[in-house]
């Protein structure tokens, strides 16, 4: 079985002392930030980039992956333990994950939030191996026509899945599309909205905008807040294992959960926000078990299926990134930014050419799930204690790593210039309502999409009905139309309301 | 006539402006045609869009009814400023700036620095507590960035180099 050497080989490359001492630091690293409340994936992942820039890529991608699930896991405790979700995926989980806690019963919702993960985490490492090679194949059928066309339809999947407006989402990607314009034309020469700055010519940082954006934007945004809306109730954990009956109720919700976050991972604009939502409205569905606690009250199914989908969606969600080389969420646009930092250009070029950090990558993510189970039931000590540090202490801190953050990208000022006035727009995003992580996904699509359609455009003449006439690229942007239209339909629409109104 | 919702409304003008200035821009680089884009031809289209979008919100802020005006409420200046000005300090210490002649302070100025006024964006400001935090944070960046990563930072004021 070809699957299995791909395995072999990427065991290989992971298990190396080396490789699993990143994988580790990464995992450590990224719970470490993300148990903090309020710091997210992104903001996690911008901040510990820096730390990676003198590794080989390899151990790089494998320190960042493991970052990513490391900061997701941080958060799913953070929200169990304190009420506050570190990051959105997580937003479920407080719902009964909380009650539970307050029922004294913290310790078997984090079990089961750990053990839901991992088994989801196995799972979706199983099924990216699996599709990796054939979608491989398909993506090198793709002309520019189709990469275009699946460009529309991961940003409008990206905007389905946004909560509130829908038209604010689309305004917030064109934004970002635009502001992807700047800096020096591929095909020109010309430099474009570069106001006469030099170091604007190269375009402006991916990180600049991650940290300001999402870094300094939320700071700001938290200290507005008036101290007793921040403070936290920490809930303290005795006794681990959750009870027989636990699992005769967590067993199916992880399996749902499993299915339902790995499909809609691959899906364009998917990711673990959506798996995480749609799992827990699929358990709210199905039916109580006579003597089973009501949802919302601190069901254990409620944190095991939400917390098993985002970790499989997050898993899967790499699945077009590797294969195809488009992000599908903002996470995964970061992780188009490292690589590029690395010299890797995403895209189905990776796998044949690269094949040691392809299937290395995807080992490391199995370990890199297996370690956070092994790091964060026995430490669960330390992260509570890590969530009672006055936020007075912490924020200066985060000010601080991503100053330094932002400096070392290119040990330039100007990026520490070009924070400051992000910081201020993302505040501006916040109070303004408009969510900003479509703006970083069409960002970091902006100049890539600007090719693609040239040289679709290129090849046809002149001619736009390129993108409906070949059968890939029309079936892309009718997928695109169809996903728009189901979410304008009204039942659809009040739904998706209902569902995003419960954070 | 009344502004149904104060978000929405700024947001669309916030994205009108823009879209206007992008458009704008594209039209001094050559536009080119469909077979052969200029560097202005995307950004033009996409600023034009983003206007029509920005107006469009604009318009359904006066018009649809929402329950409580969607206010945008007060701005917290004193953690924008703060914060910000943390930031900026901090990135002309370890820089220096050369437009007026002042060389790098360093790195362990720089978080004393930094932490000093990023504090005074929290509700309490205690002068000892602070001074421990900078002190921790300098001891944990310098083992950290300095000595272990290897970063190439200034670390202590040019002028004792000299």
């Amino acid at each position: 079985m070809e699957l299995f050497d791909n395995l072999a080989l990427g065991f290989g490359v992971a298990f190396t002392l080396q490789n699993l001492m990143y994988a580790f630091i990464g995992c450590l690293l990224g719970t470490l930030i993300g148990v903090l409340p309020g710091i997210g994936p992104l903001a996690t992942i911008a901040m510990l980039l820096p730390a990676t820039y003198a590794l080989p890529p390899v151990a790089a991608l494998i320190m960042l992956a493991g970052i990513y699930y490391g900061a997701q896991y941080g958060g799913s405790t953070t929200a169990i333990l304190v009420n506050l979700p570190g990051e959105s995926s997580s937003v479920v989980t407080v719902i009964d994950g909380y009650q539970m806690a307050r029922q004294g019963r913290a310790g078997p919702a984090l079990a089961a939030a750990g053990l839901g993960s991992f088994f989801a985490g196995c799972v979706g490492t199983l099924i990216l191996a699996a599709f990796a090679a054939p979608l491989t194949e398909l993506a090198f059928k793709f002309g520019p026509a189709e990469y275009f066309s699946l460009m529309i339809l991961g940003l409008v999947g990206a905007v389905v899945l946004a909560s509130g407006s829908l038209i604010k989402a689309i305004a917030m990607i064109i934004l970002g599309l635009l502001l992807g314009m700047v800096g020096t034309d591929v095909n020109s020469g010309v430099a474009r909205y570069s106001l006469d700055i030099a170091e604007l010519t190269d375009g402006i940082g991916f990180i600049v905008i991650a940290m300001g954006v999402f870094g300094y934007g939320e700071i700001i945004s938290n200290l507005s807040k008036h101290e007793s809306e921040r403070k936290i109730f920490v809930a303290s954990v005795t006794g681990l294992m959750p009870t027989k009956e636990d699992f005769k109720n967590m067993v199916p919700a992880v399996l749902r959960g499993t299915a339902l976050g790995s499909l809609l991972g691959i899906l364009p604009g998917g990711g673990a926000v959506m798996a995480a939502f749609a799992a827990y409205t699929l358990e709210k569905k199905t039916k109580l078990r006579p003597g089973e606690v009501p949802f919302g009250k601190g069901n254990i199914r409620g944190v095991a299926a939400p917390e098993a989908a985002n970790n499989a969606g997050s898993q899967t969600s790499f699945i077009p990134l590797l294969t195809l080389g488009i992000p599908p969420n903002a996470v995964m646009a970061l992780m188009v930014g490292a690589m590029t930092i690395h010299n890797i250009q995403p895209g189905p070029q990776v796998m044949t050419s690269n094949p040691e950090l392809f299937w290395g990558l995807i080992a490391s993510m199995w370990i890199g799930n297996l370690m956070l189970v092994i790091l964060n039931l026995p430490l669960i000590g330390i992260w509570i204690k890590l969530l009672s540090v006055p936020y007075r202490w912490l924020f200066p801190a985060i000010v601080l790593f991503c100053s330094i953050g932002v400096y070392s990208t290119n040990n330039n000022t100007f990026d520490i210039w070009m924070v400051a006035i992000f910081g201020v727009i993302g505040y501006l995003f916040i109070k303004l309502g408009a969510e900003p992580a479509p703006l970083l996904l069409g960002f970091i699509l902006g100049p890539m999409m600007e090719e693609y359609l040239r040289r679709a455009l290129l090849l046809s003449r002149g001619d736009w009905s390129v993108f409906v006439t070949r059968p890939l690229s029309a079936s892309l942007l009718a997928a695109a139309v169809v996903l728009l239209v189901v979410v304008l339909m009204p039942s659809v629409k009040s739904k998706r309301e209902e569902a995003f109104v419960e954070d | 006539m009344n502004i149904k919702s104060q978000k929405d409304f700024f947001s669309g003008l916030m994205f009108m402006c823009v879209g206007v200035a992008f458009a704008w821009g594209a039209s001094s680089y050559n536009i080119g045609n469909g077979a052969r884009m200029g560097p202005g031809y995307f950004p033009l289209v996409l600023g034009v869009l983003l206007s029509v979008l920005g107006g469009v919100i604009t318009f359904k802020a006066l018009v649809v009814e929402t329950v409580d005006g969607e206010k945008i409420g007060s701005i917290a200046w004193r953690p924008l400023f703060f914060i910000i000005a943390a930031n900026l300090v901090f990135g002309a210490s370890i820089g220096g700036l050369p437009s007026i002649g002042m060389r790098p302070l360093g790195l362990i100025f720089g978080i004393f620095a930094l932490t000093f006024i990023a504090s005074n964006a929290g509700d309490e400001f205690n002068l000892k507590e602070v001074t421990i935090l900078a002190f921790i944070l300098a001891v944990i960046s310098y083992a950290a960035f300095i000595l272990l990563l290897k970063l190439q930072f200034p670390v202590w004021p040019a002028f004792l180099n000299a």
